[in-house]
């Protein structure tokens, strides 16, 4: 009950225009991380990262780059994790990394949902012609095996670094949101409210962004949440094939710099370890975030005695 | 009729598309692939081999664009995919042909294992709802398909073949076994798959457990299936011959994908240990600037998938008579 009196206290604006949906999109998200364990450990992984990410400076305790320490040390106080075999500090890499790691993950997510938004929702809301189309392309981009593609496309611009990185991403990355984004729009076409604004005489852009987007918020973040893991996987697997730029300080490039040094065989198994963990701890905060709003969407799902536990909460 | 045709018309455009992507992009991002033609090249590559770079790249071609377009498609129509740069002067088709088998062996073989054993797991795990195994497995499977699977290859190496010793750490056979069919070469290169196939497996399995579980719970609140319990059937027969089977159609159709996915699915993995398949070619192509086999690698992947793709269309319709009539 208690979000429902939260509603009530911002829907003074809302009532003086029926026409207008109340947008609890919103509220919802912030209530169901918090009422759901999976999203609430995925919430707390994802703000450890994004703490570790803005604090980097004070928390590594060396240079990532200098190499200046006696090579493959394994773990001490000193070194929390050893050194690589270019004596450098595994820690302070893995710190360091983790800036340009989450910063891919949340650009690029966030540019292929807007992508997805734009492409799909367009789809919807036009129809027609411009649907069959628009569709063609997503379903086209959902079947080319992404990760052949990225390759081709980040070795012909090899010298494009981060941008041109996270270009592929986005690239790749976009349809599977869009297309799901299409469906949502699709069973919004006809309803009342944007009969109303159509009436109206607003905009096509106006409708799609003002009054289609709002209702569909939990979709969008569920969509971005996808795209933000699709990017921390896809960023690794590129940088870890040496397509990223090597010399950048990411996970992805601890991986690439690991794997040609052969550390799993010379004694530092921690310099190929690590990053990997740190990469799939990221994905994972991603992933369980993303599985409960499905649960969330879909009641279907949900465990048995999660179920009864929200009965009783929201009665 | 009309979804069938329909599904050939997506065939035929996302082939067109596949195509001209592997056309125009080499021409779209100027730079790379000419600089690296003059600087790497010049004088050192065969002429035969200068003269199929830059027909893959579009260099030095005093053809118009479309001019161009137009013997592109002629040349892969006639199945001239162009000279190999790295494995000069072998042609991209052959060199190709010495990877495709390890891939189509390894990861098929992989795939219908993770198919088999995922299916399953998600059959009893939905007919045990709530119990361990239901409360359990999805959530680790969350967090798994969260894991970049090159890197569960990695610590596979590392804990199975560094640390214990007990599988060879790379490569898809021994060199100092010969290969010929016999049966040391043969059990030779299975003890070199399981590492790569387990890890595989590991990565895919996720996927079929839930989708199988979740149309399983959904097939389970059917009319169909409590009149078979009131009948008094046995509980293995609901379970199989009621539930499962009319759950099963979503996952037989991704199966028929990721058939075709196999020859993208494991990319990284063939990286890691250095399999010779596919992707241990994908990478010494990037690595050596080997654009004729690059592009070539990308077209038969896309190819791949197109067809398992339009298959599995063919086969839901063929399977689901729903699909059928709303078309």
């Amino acid at each position: 009950m208690g979000l429902d009196v939260r509603l009530v206290a911002d829907q003074s604006a809302v009532k003086a225009d029926p026409a207008r949906r109340p947008d609890r999109s919103f509220l919802n998200v912030t209530n169901a991380v918090r009422s759901n364990r999976k999203a609430l450990a995925g919430a707390i992984i994802l703000g450890i990262f994004v703490l570790v990410a803005v604090f980097a400076g004070s928390l590594a305790p060396y240079d990532p780059h200098a190499q200046i320490f006696d090579q493959v040390l394994g773990p001490s106080p000193s070194h929390l994790l050893g050194t690589t075999g270019n004596g450098q500090d595994i820690f302070s890499q893995l710190v360091w990394g983790t800036r340009e790691s989450l910063a891919i993950a949340l650009v690029a997510g966030l540019m292929a949902t807007l992508l997805s938004m734009l492409i799909g929702v367009a789809a919807a809301y036009l129809g027609g012609v411009t649907d069959h189309v628009l569709s063609l392309v997503t379903d086209v981009f959902l079947v080319i095996p992404t990760l052949p593609l990225m390759i081709v496309v980040a070795a012909y611009a090899r010298t494009g670094g981060l941008a041109v990185l996270i270009a592929v991403i986005v690239i790749t990355g976009w349809s599977y949101g869009a297309r799901q984004l299409r469906s949502q729009g699709l069973s919004l076409r006809n309803r009342e409210f944007l009969d109303a604004a159509r009436v109206r005489g607003e905009r096509n852009w106006y409708v799609i962004v003002f009054e289609m987007l709002p209702t569909m918020t939990s979709l969008i973040v569920a969509n971005f949440l996808g795209a933000a893991l699709y990017s921390v996987l896809a960023a690794a697997g590129l940088q870890f094939i040496g397509l990223g730029n090597p010399n950048d300080m990411s996970w992805g490039t601890m991986l690439f710099w690991a794997e040609n040094n052969g550390a799993l065989n010379a004694g530092s198994p921690l310099w190929a370890i690590t990053p990997g963990l740190c990469i799939a701890l990221l994905g994972a905060a991603f992933a369980l975030l993303n599985y409960a709003f499905d649960e969330i969407s879909n009641p279907a799902l949900r465990p048995i005695r999660m179920r009864k536990e929200n009965r009783i909460a929201h009665s | 009729m009309t979804y069938l045709l329909r599904r050939l018309e997506f065939f035929v455009v996302t082939l067109w598309a596949a195509l001209t992507l592997n056309f125009i992009l080499p021409r779209l991002l100027p730079g790379g692939p000419e600089v690296a033609l003059r600087t790497r090249f010049h004088g050192r590559v065969n002429p035969a081999a200068i003269k199929s770079l830059e027909v893959a790249l579009g260099v030095n071609n005093n053809d118009s664009p479309f001019q161009q377009y137009l013997s592109y498609l002629g040349n892969l129509l006639h199945g001239d995919f162009g000279v190999s740069i790295g494995f000069f002067p072998k042609h991209v088709v052959d060199v190709i042909m010495l990877a495709l088998p390890w891939t189509v062996g390894l990861v098929g073989m992989a795939t219908v294992i993770a198919f088999v054993l995922g299916t399953l797991i998600g059959i009893v795990s939905a007919w045990r709802r709530g119990g361990v195994l239901d409360s359990v497995l999805p959530s680790i499977f969350v967090v798994t398909s969260a894991f970049p699977y090159f890197w569960i290859g990695l610590i596979c190496i590392y804990v199975f073949s560094i640390t214990l010793g007990w599988f060879p750490q790379a490569f898809g056979s021994s060199s100092e076994v010969s290969s010929e069919w016999s049966w040391t070469y043969i059990s030779d290169v299975l003890v070199h798959s399981i590492l790569p196939a387990f890890t595989i497996v590991l990565t895919s399995i996720g996927g079929w457990v839930l989708t199988m579980r979740n149309n399983m719970i959904t097939t389970l609140a059917e009319d169909y299936v409590k009149m078979a319990r009131a009948k008094g059937l046995s509980p293995a027969r609901i379970m199989f011959h009621y539930a499962a089977r009319n759950a099963i159609l979503p996952n037989l159709v991704g199966f028929a994908m990721s058939l075709g996915f196999v020859i993208s699915g494991a990319l990284l993995v063939e990286i890691v240990f250095n399999y010779p398949g596919l992707g241990t070619f994908l990478r010494q192509a990037v690595n050596n600037e080997d654009f004729p086999l690059m592009q070539s690698l990308f077209l038969l992947i896309t190819l791949a998938v197109l067809l398992a793709v339009t298959a599995a269309d063919f086969l839901t319709a063929w399977l689901d008579p729903r699909t059928r009539e709303r078309a």
